[in-house]
């Protein structure tokens, strides 16, 4: 197909405002905000192919393509977006949306807080996965898209498609919820709490008000990505990748970098450090703890996703072991045991929870070929 | 790709279901027998698959498809989720036959099992003459058979007799496809079994 190698090509960042309040499941207030967000395709007449992309922890509105002043600065689901791609610009009209709490644009704790005229900080309340839904209905109200063709999201962006099925079940038709889980586990609850123990005890965090101070808790942040990033890879691709291969090929017997793992997570430490907000990195994380949508119907999820009235694919990947193919399984026999249209693919991949950025040819064609299928 | 008319075993199958039923077909490959289904029945169809480009093809096809392993059981399936379970000719591709039928009949209120009769008698006849059997419902050579199992329709329903499971209803095909009646474990190349479970 023509544009097949090309993808989306030159986008350009959008941003509306929202001048009524936001109450959110924490009970706090955000009173007006802004949604930074890019689009790619066409809304048709009808306003029926319009698809949703809720991105993860450290995601943003730039799903695919590239500014015009900044063409290496690649969109981060570029390799699934564009024509003739499974999600597909010749058919389909694409947004994508940079959450509320974020850092990329969207109100969050580093943008300014009208009522004091100073970064919100520690004070932009806690989001949890049903603001943002909420907040994403509106700019689906703003666009004019009455119904999603789909909402997909990998990992975070996942649940963000299984809460939206939940909570406005008539205006999702398809849910792709890939690489995610109905509810966190004690474990993935565990690492995110060392993470941001990591950010809250930098000295430089200031009770997060570090904007004030004119510093950042890097440390903590890299800490927090070092510790995130393992969690991400799987053991075999870590073995595969650095092995136990040394820098200088022996020993130093000090506690400089040694190991190329030791390099690669430094690396990426330092890389996330210098452009995400910690304090965003910790609403992400709360965000991910708290969402168990199950939760508000006694812990029933089978009586919770019998309100949705979508269709679902879910994905899971092999060697992903922070929401494991078993997690994604759960929603799985869920959805059928409320008799919901289901299809579930477990794709053999070796790159763990990062799996879902890939552009493997079987999973992309698994998730084209239900997109496809997708009437308009 | 199945092309369902050379599956005679489906048109045995459609006439057990109503519509509005729900199914899940074991081992659904591409989708083909819930496609046919759905579209003449008006069922609710889910297939599970192991193999990723059945997957794909049922995809394709618009099929509920979940990938999975049988042998593993159906855990995480509630009883009595189904109608119907179908497995269809490929029982005898199955390791942990039991356990595999006990599922069905947990998660399913019935259940439909279709297999290859290893007593026709061109099989008889293959292994008189010293050969291992190739037809019609045995496709395959001995050294890329999917087959591990092989076992005639008493041998079948001695299992059966023996799980505690009730024969509803059970057809007999020749390799054409046409309805056997007389000799069936002779005449009989491919078996079809409606099956429940008193409880």
């Amino acid at each position: 197909m023509a544009g097949e190698q090309q993808g989306v090509g030159q986008v350009e960042a959008q941003r509306a405002h929202f001048a009524e309040p936001l109450i959110l499941r924490s009970g706090g207030v955000i009173p007006e905000y802004d949604l930074v967000y890019e689009t790619y395709g066409t809304l048709n007449a009808a306003r029926s192919n319009a698809i949703l992309v809720c991105h993860a922890l450290s995601g943003h509105h730039h799903v695919a393509g590239h500014y015009a002043d900044q063409p290496e600065n690649i969109g981060w689901w570029d390799n699934i977006v564009g024509p003739g791609r499974p999600l597909d610009t010749d058919r389909f009209f694409i947004v994508g949306v940079n959450n509320l709490g974020g850092c990329h644009g969207s109100t969050g704790p580093s943008t300014i807080n009208p009522a004091t005229g100073k970064p919100w900080g520690a004070d932009f309340p806690i989001v949890a996965v049903i603001d943002w839904v909420k907040s994403q209905a509106r700019l689906a109200d703003l666009l004019g898209i009455e119904t999603w063709a789909a909402v997909v999201g990998g990992s975070l962006g996942g649940m963000q498609a299984l809460r939206w099925t939940i909570t406005f079940p008539e205006r999702v038709r398809h849910a792709l919820v890939i690489a995610a889980a109905p509810k966190l586990s004690a474990q993935n609850i565990a690492f995110n709490d060392v993470a941001r123990q990591a950010i809250l005890t930098d000295p430089d965090f200031h009770g997060g008000h570090y904007y004030e101070h004119g510093t950042r808790p890097i440390r903590g942040l890299r800490l927090a990505r070092m510790l995130g990033h393992i969690t991400y890879l799987s053991d075999d691709q870590m073995g595969e990748k650095f092995g136990r291969e040394l820098r200088h090929g022996s020993f130093s017997f000090d506690f400089d970098v040694e190991f190329e793992i030791e390099s690669y997570l430094r690396y990426q430490g330092d890389k996330f450090a210098g452009y995400f907000d910690a304090n965003t990195y910790l609403l992400m994380t709360k965000a991910l703890d708290y969402f168990d949508p199950a939760r508000e119907v006694n812990g029933d999820l089978v009586a919770t996703l019998a309100r949705s009235k979508a269709g679902f694919l879910v994905v899971s990947f092999t060697t992903d072991w922070r929401f494991s193919p078993a997690r994604s399984k759960e929603i799985v026999h869920a959805l059928v045991a409320c008799g919901r249209d289901v299809s579930y693919a477990e794709i053999d991949l070796n790159f763990g929870h990062d799996s879902f950025l890939m552009a493997d040819p079987h999973y992309h064609g698994v998730v084209g070929a239900y997109l496809a299928h997708i009437p308009l | 790709m199945t092309d369902h008319l050379s599956r005679p075993d489906f048109a045995v199958i459609a006439g057990w279901v109503e519509p509005g039923h729900r199914i899940l077909d074991l081992g659904c490959g591409d989708g083909s027998l819930l496609k046919l289904l759905i579209a003449t029945k008006g069922v609710r169809g889910w297939g599970i698959e192991i193999d990723d480009a059945n997957v794909l093809a049922a995809m394709r096809q618009g099929i509920n498809i979940i990938q999975g392993n049988l042998e593993n059981g159906l855990a995480g399936f509630a009883d009595r989720a189904f109608d119907l379970v179908v497995l269809s000719r490929t029982l005898q591709t199955v390791r942990h036959t039991e356990v595999v039928l006990a599922e069905m009949l947990r998660v399913g209120r019935e259940a439909v099992v279709s297999f290859p009769n290893f007593a026709y008698w061109k099989n008889r006849q293959a292994v008189l003459n010293g050969r291992m059997p190739v037809s019609e419902d045995l496709p395959y050579e001995w050294y890329d058979s999917p087959n591990l199992r092989f076992f005639a329709i008493p041998d079948f329903e001695a299992l059966a007799a023996k799980m505690g499971l009730d024969i509803r209803e059970r057809r007999v095909l020749d390799e054409k496809g046409r309805l056997v009646t007389e000799e069936p474990n002779f005449l009989g190349s491919l078996a079809v079994y409606r099956l429940s479970r008193s409880r």
